[in-house]
């Protein structure tokens, strides 16, 4: 992929953490790379976006938020027929934390803090989705 | 232009000396590297929703482990996550390695250790915050003086 391949893309992103700080970190990261981005404060206002029609081609989703987390927003989602790529983002360190919550139905799931590799790596994995069903 | 020239260099040394001292590390350059001219005040937001977030965490912490009937170490530790996943986010890296001596007393449910370090990472916030506000003062004066706040690699 050329960089203005990567820059110039369709593709949209919505961004879940109870952190507002992360949120804002995220956003700015994915802007930087030419997504567009909607940010979300916990795994039932996601759940509620796409309940309402809302589609994103990424998900980047904490695993601890209040109310609904990262492991069931995951599960519900993909529970109601959502294919979008869901990206967990945790500072889980255990092994067998991490390894419950990709089974709760991740695409990948990156450690605190997200770098600009984890992102170009995902728009290539975007990218290659997106050939696949065209 | 000397003024300016002056300002920068202060500026550099001054964050060199962040980095050195451990009070920031990687993570906080990637972080300026983001900064454009469309979100100029990028930093400075991130760095205000940072504190702030310290600020709610450590008063969870402080009143977790306050309780007398028995403190839910559960509790203290679950905000000392969060600390610690905001810090690193950041490049706070002090105040990330005060969070992970932190959660092995939590596990240990070791309530001393646990306010030792709780004393600690408040310290540690307060220095950060006092660097950084001296840092973004000095983008501000060079900004001031018509000149551009050099990039860091």
């Amino acid at each position: 992929m050329s960089d203005e391949d990567i820059v110039n893309n369709n593709l949209t992103a919505l961004v879940v953490d109870d952190s507002p700080m992360i949120r804002k970190l995220h956003e700015m990261h994915l802007k930087k790379f030419g997504l567009k981005v909607q940010v979300a404060e916990n795994g039932k206002n996601a759940v509620d976006l796409f309940r309402c029609g809302a589609s994103f081609n990424l998900i980047l989703m904490d695993k601890e938020m209040p109310i609904m987390d990262g492991a069931e927003a995951t599960k519900e989602l993909r529970i109601m027929g959502v294919t979008s790529m869901i990206v967990g983002v945790t500072s889980l360190d255990s092994i067998f934390e991490r390894q419950a919550f990709m089974e709760a139905g991740l695409d990948h799931c990156f450690t605190k803090p997200l770098t600009s590799e984890n992102i170009i790596f995902l728009l290539q994995e975007l990218n290659n989705k997106n050939n696949e069903e065209n | 232009m000397d003024v300016v020239n002056q300002l920068q260099r202060q500026f550099l040394d001054y964050s060199a000396s962040l980095h050195r001292e451990g009070f920031l590390d990687d993570q906080f350059t990637q972080l300026q590297k983001l900064q454009d001219e469309n979100s100029p005040d990028f930093v400075v937001e991130v760095a205000s929703l940072f504190f702030e977030d310290c600020e709610k965490l450590i008063n969870n912490m402080a009143r977790a482990l306050e309780q007398q009937q028995g403190v839910d170490f559960k509790q203290v530790d679950a905000s000392v996550h969060q600390l610690k996943g905001s810090s690193s986010s950041i490049g706070a890296m002090r105040v990330k390695n005060v969070c992970i001596a932190f959660r092995s007393f939590c596990e240990a449910q070791n309530r001393e250790g646990c306010l030792r370090c709780l004393q600690q990472v408040t310290q540690e916030y307060s220095l950060l915050k006092n660097k950084l506000q001296t840092l973004f003062r000095l983008e501000q004066q060079i900004l001031a003086a018509g000149g551009s706040v050099p990039t860091i690699e």
